[in-house]
């Protein structure tokens, strides 16, 4: 279906397609089978935890920041923020349905007792090292080998398995962080950011809340109050970040909020590309995550930040899951610079995300490449902000969502062309793809063009996962849940294409497994 | 080979279901080709789907046997693994599915069923160039999206690329001459009739007898109304395309 053509004003429900009616009973029967067990991360760790006191108020901020040593003016900066939360309202244009939130209802900081420093990996505990074990996540300092077979048809030569450094954060704090001598080497800081508050004070007193500022959303201010832990990365000038640096968050404790503040900052010519992992145990109430990540990408500079998010999304009633409420924002502020966000979301019962790039650096890139796949009664309203402020920006979006069983898929996007911008460009590619007839999918465009040299192109397209290609692929030998992954891995190719390799490998089985018993 | 015993089937749901086959038999042993002549309307594609499993076409009575096997309560995909392949009249697009990727999955996807190896990546290369060669296909069409962008003749080509690379036992080819013009129908039944052999049995579902002219049937049955009204030999296509079918359905009530 096209979208309609005009660009230079605000479009609201641009495209709006929802499918009720069924094509067969079978398809509904089976999405109403979809069960939990389908969720492989949703084992919880026993283990000793010590949280602060349960709710939110200035002690629990007092708390978290005692707990982590940070200096004054970073508790100032978290009262700040917790002030003016208190007078700021819960934002409710997603389209999403949630019950009220409780904040006092939850604990905003939870690590494991025996310490959340470790001087070396040897210290953490057994339990913490077998979550991350069972969830695949290598943190031993041995060479990391995640070998990846399969995907190539043609005998492609066996390519050298990457290796990647880790940072894995249990709840409130990092529990470890891999390769760090390695990259100290490359002058590439990578820690966590607990500790970067207290080894490189200069470079986070100068970044931290530049990119999202204390005031922007209600969420983020929330995070700014109370963020628990998160990664820093500092890439030197003129570096190519030697590997790719991953860091994993586990929600493992009960009625805790996770809220990691991420971020990362690219000197000039620099180079890195980071991938983050979440799961979460299965538990029957939802447990909120509302993190922030802020990218700065100098003159010359690239980032690539990649995501696979697969928090628990609840049992197939709706019961429990995460509510993930995040607000990730890259600052092209150099010239030239680009910053590239890809993301694979199946998880969580309420996703609201919208990975965003300001193009502030004349001749800056931004890409936001997203494949979101809601199934049973999940709901996500994704998409990303696109903000032309530099000359000859350039922009990119591909977002594929995919809709099965009584699930709501929206996409949200913004493009802004601000008046300095001279000859910005965007592409936009909307594509919906339908499986059963229960669920929704939503296109939500808004264009703001100030410009008459802008060169602005949108692309949608709904489509219902056909009978003819099931049956086609059948007939050809194909299970029908193998030929479900097949058809949905076509449709979602050119996103799965930006992702790094091991990574992409993770997503299809991801992709796989959210699908499962989505038709019958 | 082949037993279809008195079959009836039907197409839609429950109250708009309407019967289509009506009591059909026929018997394809092994090693020979039969074609199945007949009007529009007659029941030659609902056929192909009922022998192959497709959801929405109902079987109500009779029985389908594949080498003694009742292959009526299995699912497609574990027909496919048995042999059974149908060469579609409409071929599908799979976006985004390189056609190397999805033969692949399948032949894998059918080994596994059979409980046999994968097939190594050199091995299913290799074989996939010869077969490519022999039907005139072109290596870089193979790494394009299944039929997406494909000529109707292209299409048919890769119908059967797919059919002598799943190398099958059993063989429906739905009007397979359609959108083909001589050349590529050549090419086709040469492909075709390579693959004739005296374990191999075939069912061509044809309108025309153009088909007929390059792969040459042992029996020739005409459908009407869902069952078979008529059977002979080759000549009887000629005959058919001769006198029409008014002609031949006329004589045979």
């Amino acid at each position: 279906m096209d979208c309609c053509g005009g660009t230079d004003e605000h479009e609201d429900d641009c495209t709006e397609v929802t499918v009720k009616e069924g094509i067969d009973a079978k398809t509904v029967e089976a999405a109403k089978a979809l069960e939990s067990e389908n969720y492989s991360a949703g084992f919880s760790t026993a283990i000793d935890m010590e949280f602060s006191p349960k709710g939110l108020s200035e002690d629990t901020i007092r708390f978290i920041s005692a707990k982590k040593e940070e200096p004054e003016w970073l508790l100032d900066w978290r009262l700040a923020a917790y002030r003016r939360w208190l007078t700021m309202e819960e934002p409710t244009w997603a389209k999403v349905r949630y019950e009220p939130i409780d904040y006092q209802a939850y604990y905003y900081y939870a690590a494991p007792k025996s310490g959340a420093k470790y001087e070396s990996i040897d210290d953490v505990p057994k339990e913490i090292l077998e979550t991350y074990e069972k969830l695949g996540i290598p943190l031993r300092e041995a060479e990391v080998l995640l070998g990846v077979e399969g995907a190539a048809e043609t005998a492609a030569a066996a390519r050298e398995a990457p290796r990647v450094a880790v940072d894995a954060v249990f709840d409130s704090v990092s529990v470890a962080t891999t390769f760090r001598k390695e990259l100290e080497k490359a002058g590439v800081i990578f820690m966590s950011i607990s500790e970067a508050v207290r080894e490189h004070p200069e470079l986070v007193k100068k970044y931290l809340g530049t990119v999202v500022p204390q005031s922007d959303n209600f969420f983020a201010t929330l995070n700014s109050a109370v963020f628990s832990d998160g990664t820093f990365v500092y890439v030197p000038k003129g570096v190519r970040c030697p590997m790719e640096l991953s860091t994993y968050f586990r929600m493992n404790a009960e009625n805790t909020g996770q809220f990691e503040r991420t971020l990362i900052v690219c000197d000039e010519g620099a180079y890195v590309s980071y991938l983050e992992g979440c799961t979460a145990p299965m538990r029957d109430e939802n447990q909120l995550h509302a993190a922030v990540v802020e990218l700065v990408a100098l003159d010359d500079a690239e980032i690539k930040y990649s995501t696979v998010q697969n928090w628990w999304p609840g049992d197939e009633d709706g019961k429990g899951g995460i509510y993930n409420f995040v607000t990730k924002r890259g600052d092209c502020r150099g010239a030239r610079s680009k910053i590239s966000w890809t993301q694979v979301e199946t998880g969580s019962a309420v996703t609201w995300k919208y990975p965003s790039c300001i193009l502030r650096g004349d001749d800056s890139v931004g890409e936001f490449y997203s494949i979101a796949v809601t199934n049973g009664r999940q709901q996500a309203d994704t998409g990303t902000k696109m903000i032309h402020l530099g000359k000859r920006t350039k922009s990119r979006i591909i977002s594929k969502g995919i809709s099965a069983g009584k699930s709501d898929n929206t996409y949200r996007g913004l493009v802004s062309i601000n008046k300095r911008a001279e000859k910005a460009r965007n592409f936009t590619q909307c594509d919906s793809l339908l499986i059963g007839g229960r669920c929704g999918a939503h296109t939500v465009p808004y264009v703001e063009n100030r410009r008459a040299d802008a060169q602005l192109e949108h692309e949608a397209t709904t489509t219902k996962l056909s009978e003819d290609q099931l049956f086609y692929a059948r007939q050809r030998g194909l299970g029908e849940e193998q030929a479900v992954a097949l058809l949905v891995n076509g449709f979602v190719r050119e996103v799965l294409q930006e992702l790094p390799m091991e990574f992409a490998v993770e997503a299809q089985k991801l992709l796989e497994v959210s699908l499962e018993g989505s038709v019958g | 080979m082949l037993k279809i015993e008195n079959l009836t089937a039907t197409v839609g749901e429950a109250e708009e279901a309407k019967q289509i086959i009506n009591g059909l038999t026929l018997e394809v042993p092994a090693g020979e080709v039969h074609a199945i002549m007949g009007p529009n309307g007659a029941g030659k594609s609902t056929l192909s789907y009922v022998l192959t499993g497709r959801s929405g076409y109902e079987v109500t009575g009779g029985s389908v046997t594949l080498n003694g096997e009742d292959i009526l309560s299995m699912e497609p995909e574990e027909r496919a693994a048995k042999g059974m392949f149908l060469s579609f009249q409409y071929p599908v697009e799979i976006p985004g599915v390189p056609v190397m990727t999805f033969v692949r999955t399948a032949m894998n996807s059918q080994r596994k069923l059979r409980g046999e190896d994968e097939i190594s990546a050199p091995d299913f290369i290799k074989k996939s160039r010869e077969i490519a060669k022999q039907l005139k296909l072109d290596a870089e069409m193979l790494k394009r999206p299944v039929n997406v962008g494909f000529s109707g003749g292209e299409k048919k080509r890769l119908e059967i690329y797919q059919m002598m690379m799943l190398e099958p036992n059993f063989l429906i080819l739905d009007e397979t001459d359609s959108g083909l013009d001589i050349d590529a129908l050549k090419t086709v039944a040469e492909g075709v009739n390579a693959m004739r052999s005296p374990e191999r049995g075939m069912l061509v579902i044809t309108h025309y007898q153009r088909l007929l002219d390059y792969i040459k049937p042992d029996k020739v049955h005409v459908l009407s109304a869902g069952r078979i009204i008529k059977t002979g030999g080759a000549d009887l296509a000629h005959r058919l395309e001769a006198e029409g079918y008014e002609g031949v359905v006329g004589e045979a009530v």
